[in-house]
């Protein structure tokens, strides 16, 4: 689909995070559920979830909108949890819904603004434009914590 | 045009050992615990060489190889006896069951391919 | 691990796992032999695992195994053909052989030290009983060659060219036994050939007139001129399977001995010489297959030779057929076991989500869904129970390491014992089995060392000279029992008090019960040792064989009368996979707990609750106090504390004796759960062991009590009992 050859074509997963667009490399993206409540784990930190039984695995879920210090929306049956993949652990990012998968190509992709200062920027890798809307690419090893460094 | 052949050996290990040499060299390699079970392989399968031990429960080697050439389309078929006694009686008992020849264990898997060429083709 | 896809690193590892079938079947054998066994085929076992041990060494070069293995083999290779008979003595040494040869099976395979010292010793006591004849020439070299073998199949052997050729005639007249053995003379002469550049000429000379054709006697023979670098026994080689079976002559020019291996030289000139392959000696002189290059064709009729040889009549293949066949095993990597187990978990946690929402759609219990259900419950109780059993193996192995840890403890320690096993054959999880060992084996040396009286006070007593040790596996109830008895003196429950009121264990005015005194046993830091022996010494006690068996879900108790001797039960689950579980509720939240920690649930009543400074409480509780915690506070699913009167509260035991109450809001049921780890999460929640999964598809947490109360700042271990005690006897 691109024509500019050497650079390298992304897909995008998009969906909605308290009225914001953010997005995920769809390749770290191995499915996407509907609601089902979680049980809360003890003493977790507040973005912390719970867990959820993904075919008879134990998964961690983690509010998304908690991690990136967005207020939190009450759940309800629209929301999904993104199950994705890092470095052979699976993860649940509960998001309020998902929009839609883009195709855009690097150069579609701009870093985004230095403000080291806002938290939720360190997690943002990129941005890009969609239908004049700016669509936050997630760095999905900022945003899900190893678990190493969680257990000290 | 691969070779087959039957290794008959009680020991899951000597069993391996023969598998791991025969089957890069190219050969058709079928498996039975002990000389029963070597014959009942047999019924269903021709090969062009026979390896056996000598010590198995149920049926030992001299016992099977009896066995073997009292069918008349295993009566040309090689036969290897596979010992760890190099014993000359040992042989020579092996030769009147009728086995073709022997390897002496631990075999050189280059040997034992060797010796199933010369026996088989 | 990096060898993994070394085919040779797969064989070593398959060859000591079946060494370990082999050691089984040998000290099961030995075990027959020395119960008077008359069948010749249990000698043979004991011989054959000896021997596939040996051959399996041989191939991986581990020659200090296949040393002692080879003359192990010897001595009992006497025995088989009935010129040793062996004495109890003897026995014995079959039995310390066996025991060393199993430690340098492990020494090999973990690439430790090997003990050599003990293997010549025992060699020169096994030698002793081959005679005089037999010692000497056991001192001569092994005539078993170690060879560690490499499955590199490089068959093109540097073949260097070397001007020596030379030309050698060899004649080659089979005989009719040749045939009978499987061998075939194109073979061999095309093997020949191989070797150099070859002529061959076949001599009908002998062939007969064809009214006098003996069918099966083969009269022509071959005359091969071969040049050749090899040197004459590279030509005898050939020749090597079928000597004495034909007529062969070789003569050479001067052949320098060239004893390099060469490999397969073309020989394209003598194919066309070659007899076509032939089945059977009737087409070797059939007109299509006499050979172009064929002389003098002077048919001379000779005598028939003699029939085939009868097969070997010694009958030993029929006497060893009807001995029981082998049972059929199938080697699975555990990996694909735990998916089964897995998928069985989620089956199961299916079915029952599948009957709740068939509940609660109001089906008649009758209608054909319901029964249908029935049926799949059943069936899927089935499938877990074999998919659980698939993990389980008997105990026999670890039976058969306690037989040899009771030989060496009783020799230590000089005292006659006998092993008594029960229920070898019962089964039990792979890693319940190998983390049994350790404790066991305690348990082992401490009923020999301790348990059994010396000899000659049960002499005194008017007691058997030897002492019985009765090992014992049952499957009860949904659980695996194993007890360790001994027929000794019992607890000295004298002694055992003052030593745990000396070690201050207990204060001294405390009033035990029997029960009570014996389970000080248990306690960290006990020992009844006045002297700690070099057996069951070593600074590890009961209270770590208790802590073993605890962590495998399992609970130890002791039951000793004075006199008769101490036993020892352990109660097990039948696999780790799955948990006895206490199902409860807590703050809307379902939890589990390790139902062997519950020792017994309460109701609270009005004057129950007492605290002991703000917010420490503790719960009366059989005339003593015990800490209180609400554990929906400590896990942090409320703040605030629920110990109203008629709340539920579950006492538990932890595993170092230390004891809580746990306030909890319900219990909804007592069942086995399917274990599920956490240990991918990125999060380790303090006190949460592992979690399950509810029927209703939901994740419950397992809890690790201990964990969530050391959390708590409790009062621990002896302490606590002693501040139990005071209080009582206030």
């Amino acid at each position: 689909m691109s024509e500019q050859g050497q650079n390298k074509d992304l897909e995008l997963l998009t969906f909605r995070v308290a009225d914001q667009e953010y997005s995920l490399d769809i390749m770290s993206v191995r499915e996407i559920r509907g609601w089902t409540r979680t049980t809360p784990m003890p003493h977790a930190p507040d973005y912390m979830r719970g867990v959820i039984n993904l075919r008879g695995t134990v998964l961690p879920v983690m509010d998304l909108a908690r991690r990136l210090n967005l207020p939190s929306q009450e759940t309800n049956e629209r929301n999904v949890i993104i199950v994705v993949k890092l470095g052979g652990t699976l993860t649940g990012l509960l998001v309020d819904a998902v929009s839609d998968i883009v195709a855009i190509t690097e150069d579609d992709l701009q870093p985004p603004p230095d403000i080291s200062s806002d938290p939720q920027m360190s997690v943002v890798r990129s941005l890009t434009v969609i239908d004049d809307q700016m669509i936050r690419v997630l760095d999905l090893a900022a945003v899900v914590p190893v678990s190493s460094e969680e257990a000290a | 045009m691969s070779l087959k052949v039957l290794a008959v050996d009680d020991s899951r290990t000597m069993r391996d050992m023969i598998r791991m040499a025969l089957m890069p060299a190219g050969f058709d390699v079928h498996l039975a615990e002990d000389g029963v079970h070597g014959i009942e392989v047999l019924d269903g399968l021709t090969p062009d060489a026979i390896i056996t031990d000598i010590n198995m429960p149920r049926m030992d080697g001299f016992g099977f190889i009896d066995a073997v050439r009292e069918q008349e389309q295993h009566r040309a078929t090689p036969i290897l006896v596979l010992t760890t006694e190099s014993a000359p009686e040992l042989k020579m008992r092996a030769r009147e069951a009728g086995a073709t020849g022997w390897i002496v264990k631990p075999f050189d898997p280059a040997k034992l391919v060797k010796a199933l060429q010369m026996v088989a083709g | 691990m990096s060898d993994q896809n070394d085919p040779m690193a797969e064989i070593r590892a398959s060859f000591f796992i079946e060494c370990e079938e082999l050691m089984e079947a040998l000290q099961d054998g030995l075990q027959e032999l020395e119960d008077g066994s008359e069948d010749p085929e249990t000698i043979n076992v004991v011989f054959r695992a000896v021997h596939s041990i040996k051959g399996g060494a041989g191939a991986f070069g581990l020659e200090a195994l296949v040393r002692f293995a080879h003359r192990y083999e010897t001595v009992l290779d006497e025995v088989r053909n009935g010129s040793l008979h062996p004495d109890s003595d003897a026995m014995k040494l079959f039995f310390l052989a066996a025991d060393h040869l199993s430690d340098l099976i492990r020494g090999c395979r973990d690439e430790s030290e090997i003990d050599e010292a003990t293997s010549d010793e025992l060699l020169t006591r096994l030698d002793a009983l081959l005679g005089e004849d037999s010692v000497s020439e056991e001192v001569e070299p092994e005539t078993f060659e170690v060879q560690g073998v490499s499955l590199d199949l490089d068959l093109d052997l540097g073949e260097e060219p070397d001007d020596s050729a030379t030309v050698y005639t060899v004649r080659f007249k089979p005989e009719q036994d040749l045939f009978a053995t499987g061998n075939e003379p194109s073979m061999l002469l095309r093997n020949l050939c191989d070797l150099g550049e070859a002529t061959v000429r076949c001599n009908f000379a002998d062939l007969p007139s064809l009214q006098d054709l003996a069918p099966e006697t083969p009269y022509v023979e071959w005359i091969v001129e071969l040049k050749t670098e090899a040197a004459e026994p590279e030509i005898r080689d050939i020749f090597e399977f079928v000597d004495g079976l034909c007529e062969l002559e070789i003569i050479g020019g001067a052949a320098p001995a060239t004893l390099d291996t060469s490999g397969p030289a073309e020989a394209p000139s003598a194919e066309e010489a070659l007899p076509p392959p032939a089945t059977g000696t009737a087409d070797l002189i059939s007109d299509d297959a006499a050979p172009a290059e064929s002389t003098s064709a002077k048919v001379v009729p000779m005598g028939a030779k003699p029939a085939p040889p009868e097969a070997s009549k010694d009958g030993e293949g029929e006497r060893k057929a009807n001995t029981t066949a082998a049972k059929s095993v199938v080697r699975v990597d555990l990996e694909r076991i735990e998916r089964l187990v897995n998928l069985v978990g989620e089956l199961v946690i299916n079915q029952a989500m599948l009957s709740q929402s068939l509940d609660e759609a109001g089906l008649s219990p009758h209608s054909d869904a319901m029964n249908g259900l029935e049926e799949f419950q059943r069936l899927t109780r089935d499938i877990q129970d074999s998919v659980m059993m698939i993990r389980a193996q008997p105990v026999k192995s670890l039976f058969q390491r306690m037989s040899r840890i009771v030989r060496e403890s009783s020799a230590a320690v000089e005292k006659e014992v006998r092993l008594v096993t029960i229920g070898e054959a019962t089964e039990v999880d792979k890693t319940v089995i190998e983390r049994l060992a350790d404790p066991l084996t305690h348990m082992i040396r401490n009923a020999v060392d301790h348990g059994l009286e010396a000899t000659e006070k049960r002499q005194e007593l008017g007691k058997p000279r030897a002492g019985t040790v009765t090992l014992t596996a049952a499957h009860r109830s949904g659980r695996v029992i194993i007890e360790v008895a001994d027929d000794g003196g019992g607890i000295n429950r004298k002694r055992v008090h003052e030593i745990a009121v000396t070690k201050g264990l207990v204060p001294a005015e405390a009033q035990l019960s029997d029960g009570e005194i014996d389970n000080l046993l248990f306690l960290p830091g006990f020992s009844t040792a006045k002297q700690v022996s070099n057996l069951s010494g070593r600074g590890v006690g009961m209270d770590v064989v208790k802590t073993s068996i605890q962590s495998l879900g399992g609970r130890i108790t002791i039951n000793s009368e004075p006199g008769k001797g101490t036993t020892f039960s352990i109660s097990l689950p039948l696999t780790l996979a799955v948990l006895d579980g206490m199902v409860v509720n807590v703050a809307n939240e379902t939890l589990v707990l390790p139902l062997n920690v519950v020792v017994e649930t309460l109701s609270l009543g009005k004057d129950d609750v007492q605290m002991l400074r703000p917010g420490h409480y503790v719960v009366r509780w059989r005339g003593g106090f015990v800490p209180l915690y609400d554990l929906g506070v400590m896990l942090g699913y409320r703040h605030h504390r629920q110990t109203d009167p008629g709340s539920i509260v579950l006492l538990i035991v932890l595993e170092d004796g230390s004891r809580a109450a746990l306030v909890i809001d319900g219990i909804q049921d007592q069942r086995q759960v399917v274990i599920k780890g956490l240990d991918d999460s990125f999060y380790r929640a303090p006190g949460i062991a592992a979690a399950t999964i509810l029927g209703d598809g939901q994740i419950a947490l397992i809890l690790d009590p201990a964990d969530v109360i050391s959390g708590m700042g409790h009062i621990r271990g002896t302490d606590l009992m002693l501040s139990e005690r005071k209080i009582a006897n206030e």
